[in-house]
């Protein structure tokens, strides 16, 4: 059972390791937790998650594998730890499997259990935890300490009804779920460590020398800062429709991040890409730049973020003339394509969910431009285009 | 050893759960969360409780992992060479030892703290996993090996600026410790004023809760201005009253700059007090 949680756990996008598993055996066989699913429960998250981006993850399918467990033992058991153990080993003897056999099956030894738990409850009313006598149990008898057993109504003043696993408290701190002022930080970080590389000093060999000859012989040692990261954007934000707002959010993002850049420049367009963009909203129809002077003005090596919904009618890509903001003389489809030959290191930024996209011609259209370099603008979906772009 | 919380700190059932599967299992425990959650007083806790020795390595953004071990002064060596100092001749002498290296060789076990990890370079705690895994290290210049006497208890806390590799991660238990709710709030000022007045710090509290919802903040106060917050109002003697309005949003709470460090966002409170003022 217990390896099946581990499956769950890597079916379920948790990145957990062998390595980590281990240490959650080595845990219990250690002692580190008492009878109770609600401590297996932390030291396997403490053991297995190393960020809480994961913990909504982890919780579900944390639920969904132990919610069997619970309907046969009832919500308020705890569940016996050598249980769990005796489940990790997974194989169970051939002695051990015919005694399940002999006492009626697995089924029904759960059953057994799960009776003997309620019985337990009624009797005792607030008084002593603890079920059965060893030796006279079938649980005793299979192995299990039947000590281990535990029914959870006194256990703590303040439990709550709601298992901590099913309160998904850590529900917006998962990377698939959309940006916002919540988990900007987790985005700002991993948009850092595309933006930087190298240390912060290092040795002046000439002004050493330099200086060392200066001070007769001795030494005078003389560090600078290391050459500054190289990453060079070219930032292209669509705006004017219903899209502003998440626009908005990834241009304050960006200019977060804008000390760790060598260079990031902004520019507007609306839909598509054409002949045009303009750095002030405000005065898109007095001050324009030409898409050709950027191409001109920014070496190759600059990498390129369209953000953008991507949703228009097809026409405003794929035609002469079909911008709704003025006559283009060229379709925006060749600027796309001319800007990406010129800088083929780009993404797409897409805030529009991603399940949407099959149904949206444009995005298609944008997306095949694109070499299928669009992302949603989600975390995940960010770190996936950084990842491209640091390549 | 096992920590069972303390009197001067407010630990969950989770964090006290993580603080014992290090110490049981010897492996560093990561500790994450926003500024102010109790990462760093962790550790003294730890200590305290345990009644071990706190040896604490507060990193920045130039450490190097090298400097945990030792550094080996060539600079002065030089210099002393050259101006005839007979220490030379002992390389010792200039074998200046790091935290870790203290950590190792104590006549105790030891809790040492690696305090905001994220601070160095992004390779800081891939070139101590060696040395974090078998609490060994050479001293190539004094063709020395240093290991562990007792294996110390590890805390290393971050402010998740950065990423942390997965190499290193595998070997950390991690907890996260996430903003206090309003009861876990309440036992943590309680821990600090044991005699405050209910009346007093719920209303407190509600202010602090509300300012740290006020959008666009760019320091949201944690607990430590809370706490210290609180201090002045008990100073001051501030009555509950003076903190309580039927639409609090219009009044500018009493000593609200121990709650607000940053200038521009008590501007920026300021003028949201005023405008709701305003609309009212
Ligand atoms: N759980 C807690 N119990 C008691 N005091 C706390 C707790 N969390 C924070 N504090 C108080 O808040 C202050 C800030 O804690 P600190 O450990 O410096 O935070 P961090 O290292 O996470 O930035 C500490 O001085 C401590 O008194
Ligand atoms: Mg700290």
């Amino acid at each position: 059972m217990l390896t099946g949680f581990f499956l769950k756990l890597k079916q379920a996008k948790v990145p957990v390791s062998i390595k980590e598993w281990l240490t959650l055996m080595e845990g219990m066989q250690k002692k580190v937790i008492g009878p109770s699913i609600d401590e297996f429960y932390f030291l396997s998250r403490t053991t297995l998650v190393k960020d809480e981006a994961n913990f909504d993850k982890f919780d579900r399918a944390f639920a969904e594998h132990f919610k069997g467990v619970e309907t046969l033992l009832g919500a308020e058991a705890d569940i016996p730890i050598e249980w769990l153990l005796k489940q990790a080993e997974l194989n169970l003897t051939p002695e051990e499997k015919a005694l399940i056999e002999s006492l009626g099956g697995w089924e029904k030894l759960m059953e057994t259990l799960k009776k003997r738990l309620e019985e337990q409850k009624g009797r005792h009313q607030g008084g002593s935890k603890w079920i059965g006598t060893a030796g006279t149990s079938p649980f005793g008898a299979y192995g299990y300490n039947p000590e281990g057993v535990r029914i959870g109504q006194d256990r703590s003043r303040n439990r709550s009804a709601v298992k901590v696993w099913d309160q998904r408290e850590y529900r917006n701190l998962d990377g698939d779920t959309e940006l916002g002022t919540r988990n900007i930080k987790v985005a700002l970080r991993r948009l850092r460590k595309f933006a930087r590389d190298g240390a912060p000093e290092e040795l002046d060999l000439d002004a050493t020398i330099d200086k060392t000859a200066r001070n007769a012989g001795y030494l005078d040692l003389h560090m600078r800062p290391e050459r500054h990261n190289a990453v060079k954007v070219l930032l292209f934000l669509d705006i004017g429709g219903s899209m502003d707002d998440h626009v908005r959010l990834l241009e304050e993002l960006f200019s977060a991040a804008k000390t760790e850049f060598k260079h990031l420049e902004y520019f507007y367009f609306h839909n598509c890409l054409y002949d045009f963009v303009w750095k002030d909203n405000r005065r898109r129809h007095a001050e324009r730049t030409r898409t050709a002077e950027i191409m001109h003005k920014y070496g190759h090596d600059y990498k390129l973020v369209f953000v953008g919904d991507a949703t228009m009618s097809p026409y405003e890509i794929l035609q002469p003339g079909g911008s709704i903001e003025y006559h283009n003389e060229e379709a925006g489809a060749v600027w796309m394509r001319r800007m990406l030959d010129v800088y083929p290191r780009a993404v797409w930024l897409n805030p529009e969910p991603e399940q949407l996209w099959p149904y949206r011609q444009s995005i298609a259209v944008l997306r095949e431009i694109m070499g299928g370099r669009m992302y949603p603008t989600t975390i995940e979906g960010l770190e996936r285009a950084m990842r491209y772009l640091s390549k | 050893m096992r920590f069972k919380g303390s009197d001067t700190y407010v630990a969950t059932d989770d964090l006290k759960l993580a603080v014992n599967a290090a110490i049981t299992l010897q492996r560093p425990l990561l500790v994450k969360g926003e500024p102010g959650t109790g990462k760093t007083k962790l550790a003294e806790e730890v200590a305290q409780a345990l009644g071990l020795p706190l040896l604490e390595w507060h990193i920045k953004s130039t450490t190097k992992a090298q400097q945990g071990l030792y550094e080996y002064d060539a600079v002065s060596r030089l210099r002393d060479s050259q101006l005839g100092d007979p220490r030379v001749h002992e390389i010792s002498n200039y074998i200046v030892k790091g935290m870790l290296w203290q950590a190792l060789t104590a006549d105790t076990p030891v809790v040492l703290l690696i305090d905001e990890v994220d601070k160095a370079d992004i390779e800081f705690p891939n070139d101590l996993l060696r040395e974090l895994d078998r609490m060994e290290f050479f001293v190539y210049e004094t063709r020395e090996l240093v290991k562990a006497k007792h294996r110390p208890i590890v805390f290393i806390t971050s402010n998740n600026e950065k990423e942390l590799p997965d190499a290193f991660l595998r070997r950390c238990f991690f907890h996260y410790i996430r903003f206090p709710d309003k009861e876990t709030m309440e036992r943590i000022v309680d821990v600090h004023f044991p005699g405050i007045k209910k009346t007093l710090l719920r209303e407190a509290l509600e202010v602090f809760f509300e300012v740290r919802e006020v959008p666009g903040l760019k320091k949201k106060p944690s607990t430590s201005e809370l706490l210290d917050w609180l201090k002045l109002l008990l100073a001051e003697d501030i009555p509950p009253d003076a903190l309580r309005s039927k639409d609090r949003k219009t009044i500018v709470p009493p000593l609200h700059g121990a709650l607000l460090k940053n200038e521009q966002d008590v501007h920026l409170f300021e003028r949201l007090v005023f405008m709701a003022r305003q609309n009212r």
